[in-house]
């Protein structure tokens, strides 16, 4: 008897499905439009794939979803929590306001309760104030029934998160369990105001994570299938119905972290770029041993700045959809719009009336697609000129995400990779693997499962070597319960950051431990 | 005199991070602290300097300390008026206006929210015309202005009146002071009348912020080129167009200084430039020749946008275009080329202004 998992990647064009055996064999594979409520195009390419795979749906074991719900929450300032902000760093941090850089439409929506409490410490574990408990304790019952989420930053928190903890006790005592409670210093690093604003912006989308992950276990139900359900998050890994709706905010970028580890899968590959062509844009990004590069910058999510772990991907605005204007004298633009998941119908190849890449790449006889005698008329070196620019945007973008002159393999996937040659410059070889096309899918689904610990340990007690066995130890634990096979179960992320000024050679330890999903065969 | 509101400031940011030369941290929190401020208190007036009285007390403001302690313990923004109101004290005096003492970076806008704050004018001058790193490599030094009496503050209320006998002193005291006060304070430093603030700072240098910001941030929606308009802006010279191949960071000294490697495109295809940093540029050179050394200004822009990139900011990929400008007179004399010339940074070079370094090769 076999076991199947099922992957599904939403896009911003389709909303990828694919089911794999348990030797990660593609057994089908779907492509739906991807819909204004995101839900409904889930349902409908879990339906087609199961429908398609002809497995019972009692083998289907694992169901994972990579998922843009809580991305497009933030950007569309849609079904967000009513949250309340809760800074501790007074009387220093008060020069600059919570959400003083945020855009004012989201200001409005997620600042109506915002607070600057007493403490916080200093960057050598000093505290800068005593925590006004009191204080914290009048807030709480302020905002008591009317919020449903709280994110709560203090000084220096990546350094010591005692004063977060206290007052996420505090809220919790008096608002209940139920009242979702996001500490800064277990999303972001160093940085207060980019701190701050990814845990607002996880407290924010907290109810969109519940909602999301109901849904999916509804409709699998529905199908009849008793899965475990696993959420992709944006280091390549997956995680937890449970965790996910903590950390809502790790499944932001998760769609061009699954392409990677999608092409890393299916290439064989574990040291190279990848590039990822959909129906809007080009998304570029690096494999370093299998798993995406993160970004050492800021990154913006909806016009909000944050610095919470995010892969380091350059979107390019180029696409199989994009459309191409040509003016009178035979100058041209490509983008940046797209007529996106209505290409079937505007491209003229398809009988529609915009020019897109797609058609650009038809008229030169690079790919079969619809009816070239709609592009007959062009002049080809028209054509040349904008197929040249096209290759020349990405392989500008290539060149920018390498780290050195050297030329790297390139892994081409997504439906609109036939917009790219066999050749790119700054590549060793352009591989275009089996399934390129649901690349995304795939990676969602062969995705790993991790354990994070991070905790201050006092070295002196049991020694350098040993403390970080047991930091490591204690990850690979975390990574069993989120059921990794201990067997295949490494290290991939360990950080130690002495602590100066605290007792006992206190050092600040994270570890990360990942794995293959444990594999039931011939239970 | 003229008002200061949130788009000036925005500009003025962009012009900061370009006159920063690639260091003097990043304007960012200096930028949101005087956007907050003028929120709350309305428009800053900016004098010009010549509009200030012989008499009036001025006392520039700035913040010292580690860029990774503000970025995390941002300002209170009560500390300045602590550390005011002690000097005020210790003088007898009324401060008229604040200043910046230095036009790169997150310094160039500290002054601002602080103005705004205690209602005081901001003088559009400052002590370095760009970015520098130590406390001494200020003009008002070149023209024997001490940095004592001076004022440290902290969030939590404390403040420390510092007394030297020169200038290297008031550095290594305020380091350690600014270790213990947690890592980041603010200061106000070198006390002046008015009519040395018009003899030993460098003029109009907000001004020229803003309308390097401005044009920069206008450039697309106006359809013309940043760098040549930076360029009249700042009577600079383009000194080379290319993309960064190599970027070898290292720790000499106690300074990170690195090398970047910039491949020519177009006209500068076939050669190399060098471009030699410690927090700030301080000298571009090709294979044999050199193009632009310290004191004069040397800033890497994004090729197409104009944006400035630091030295941070310097990647593999980088698209850019390197330009020289020429420093303010005053640090063109031979006190200021022994403060901040190419031989205090180690270059075993004389220093060479960047129009004779051009003309030269053009010749």
């Amino acid at each position: 008897m076999s076991n199947y998992r099922i992957g599904i990647d939403v896009g911003g064009t389709h909303t990828d499905a694919v089911i794999l055996d348990d030797s990660y064999n593609v057994i089908a594979q779907t492509k739906s439009p991807t819909t204004t409520d995101v839900s409904s195009g889930i349902y409908q390419a879990l339906h087609e794939v199961v429908k398609a795979s002809k497995v019972e749906v009692r083998n289907i074991n694992y169901a994972m979803l990579g998922t843009t719900h809580c991305t497009n929450a933030i950007v569309e300032r849609k079904r967000l929590n009513d949250i309340a902000i809760i800074r501790i760093g007074a009387p220093a941090t008060l020069a600059i306001k919570p959400l003083l850089s945020v855009p004012d439409d989201l200001k409005a929506i997620l600042g109506k309760h915002s607070y600057i409490v007493k403490g916080g410490h200093e960057f050598d574990g000093r505290e800068i104030a005593e925590l006004d408990e009191e204080d914290l304790y009048r807030i709480a019952n302020e905002i008591k029934g009317k919020v449903d989420s709280v994110a709560i930053t203090s000084v220096f928190s990546p350094v010591t998160k005692k004063h977060e903890e206290r007052a996420a006790e505090i809220i919790t005592e008096i608002l209940g369990e139920d009242v979702a409670v996001s500490l800064s210093s277990e999303i972001g690093n160093v940085g207060l105001l980019e701190r701050e604003n990814a845990t607002i912006l996880n407290a924010a989308v907290v109810n969109v994570a519940k909602s999301t992950a109901d849904g999916f276990i509804q409709a699998l139900k529905q199908e009849g299938i008793e899965a475990d359900v696993f959420f992709g998050q944006n280091d390549g890994t997956l995680m937890s119905v449970e965790y996910t709706v903590r950390y809502p905010i790790l499944t932001i970028a998760c769609g061009p972290t699954n392409s990677l580890r999608g092409a890393a899968y299916l290439s064989n590959k574990s040291n190279t770029l990848v590039i990822d062509v959909g129906g809007t844009t080009t998304d570029i990004g690096v494999l370093v041993n299998g798993f995406p590069r993160q970004s050492s910058l800021a990154v913006e999510i909806g016009g909000v700045r944050t610095n919470f772990r995010m892969p380091d991907i350059m979107s390019v605005g180029l696409g199989g959809g994009t459309i191409v204007q040509v003016h009178g004298d035979q100058t041209f633009q490509i983008g940046p719009h797209s007529v996106g998941y209505q290409l079937q119908e505007k491209a003229l190849i398809f009988g529609g009336d915009t020019l897109t890449t797609t058609d650009v790449i038809v008229g030169l006889g690079k790919a079969e697609l619809g009816d070239p005698a709609k592009v007959a008329h062009f002049d080809k070196t028209l054509l040349e000129n904008i197929y040249a620019k096209m290759v020349s945007m990405v392989e500008e973008a290539l060149d920018k995400m390498k780290t050195s002159a050297e030329d790297m393999p390139v892994i081409l996937v997504g439906g609109g990779s036939i917009l790219l040659p066999e050749e790119l410059q700054g590549a060793s070889e352009v591989i275009r693997p089996e399934n390129f096309g649901v690349a995304n899918a795939i990676g969602s689904a062969i995705s790993q499962v991790s354990g994070e610990v991070e905790k201050i340990f006092a070295m002196d007690d049991l020694g350098r070597e040993q403390t970080i066995e047991v930091a490591k130890n204690m990850a690979k634990e975390e990574a069993i319960n989120a059921g990794a096979d201990p067997d295949q179960l490494v290290i991939v992320d360990l950080e130690y950051v002495p602590l100066a000024y605290l007792p006992g050679n206190a050092t600040r330890i994270r570890a990360k431990a990942a794995g293959a999903l444990k594999n039931t065969v011939g239970v | 005199m003229r008002l200061i509101g949130k788009q000036e400031i925005e500009d003025i940011a962009i012009g900061a991070a370009l006159l920063g030369t690639g260091g003097g941290g990043d304007p960012y929190i200096g930028k949101l602290m005087a956007l907050q401020a003028i929120e709350e208190n309305g428009p800053v007036e900016l004098l010009d300097v010549d509009e200030l009285p012989d008499d009036a007390l001025v006392v520039p403001s700035a913040m010292m300390g580690a860029p990774t302690v503000m970025v995390e313990k941002i300002p209170s923004g009560e500390e300045a008026v602590g550390a005011f109101e002690s000097l005020q004290k210790y003088l007898g005096k009324d401060v008229y206006a604040t200043m910046p003492i230095e036009a790169g970076g997150v310094n160039s806008l500290l002054p601002f929210a602080l103005a705004a704050q205690l209602g005081l004018p901001v003088v559009d001058a400052d002590g370095m015309g760009r970015a520098f790193p130590e406390l001494q490599m200020v003009t008002f030094y070149l023209e024997g202005v001490p940095a004592t009496p001076m004022v440290l503050a902290d969030e939590k209320g404390n403040n420390s009146l510092l007394n030297t006998v020169n200038n290297v002193w008031a550095e290594r005291i305020a380091r350690s002071a600014t270790v213990e006060m947690g890592g980041s304070v603010m200061l106000s430093i070198y006390p002046m009348d008015g009519k040395t603030v018009k003899r030993s700072s460098i003029h109009h240098i907000l001004k020229l912020e803003e309308q390097i910001g401005r044009t920069i941030r206008e450039a697309k929606t106006h359809n013309y080129n940043p760098i040549t308009e930076v360029l009249k802006l700042t009577d600079g010279y383009k000194l080379f167009q290319g993309k960064v191949v190599d970027v070898d960071r290292k720790t000499e000294t106690g300074f990170a200084r690195g090398t970047a490697t910039i491949e020519g495109v177009e006209e500068y295809q076939q050669d190399e430039l060098y471009l030699r940093f410690q927090n700030e540029h301080l000298l571009a050179e090709t294979k044999d020749k050199t193009l632009c050394m310290t004191p004069d200004l040397i800033a890497v822009l994004d090729s197409d946008t104009g944006m400035p990139i630091t030295t941070e900011g310097l990647r593999y990929g980088a698209r850019c275009t390197v330009i020289g400008m020429p420093a303010n007179s005053k640090w063109r004399t031979d006190k200021g080329i022994e403060t901040t010339g190419p031989r205090y940074f180690g270059y075993d070079l004389d220093y060479v202004p960047v129009e004779q370094l051009v003309e030269k090769e053009e010749a």
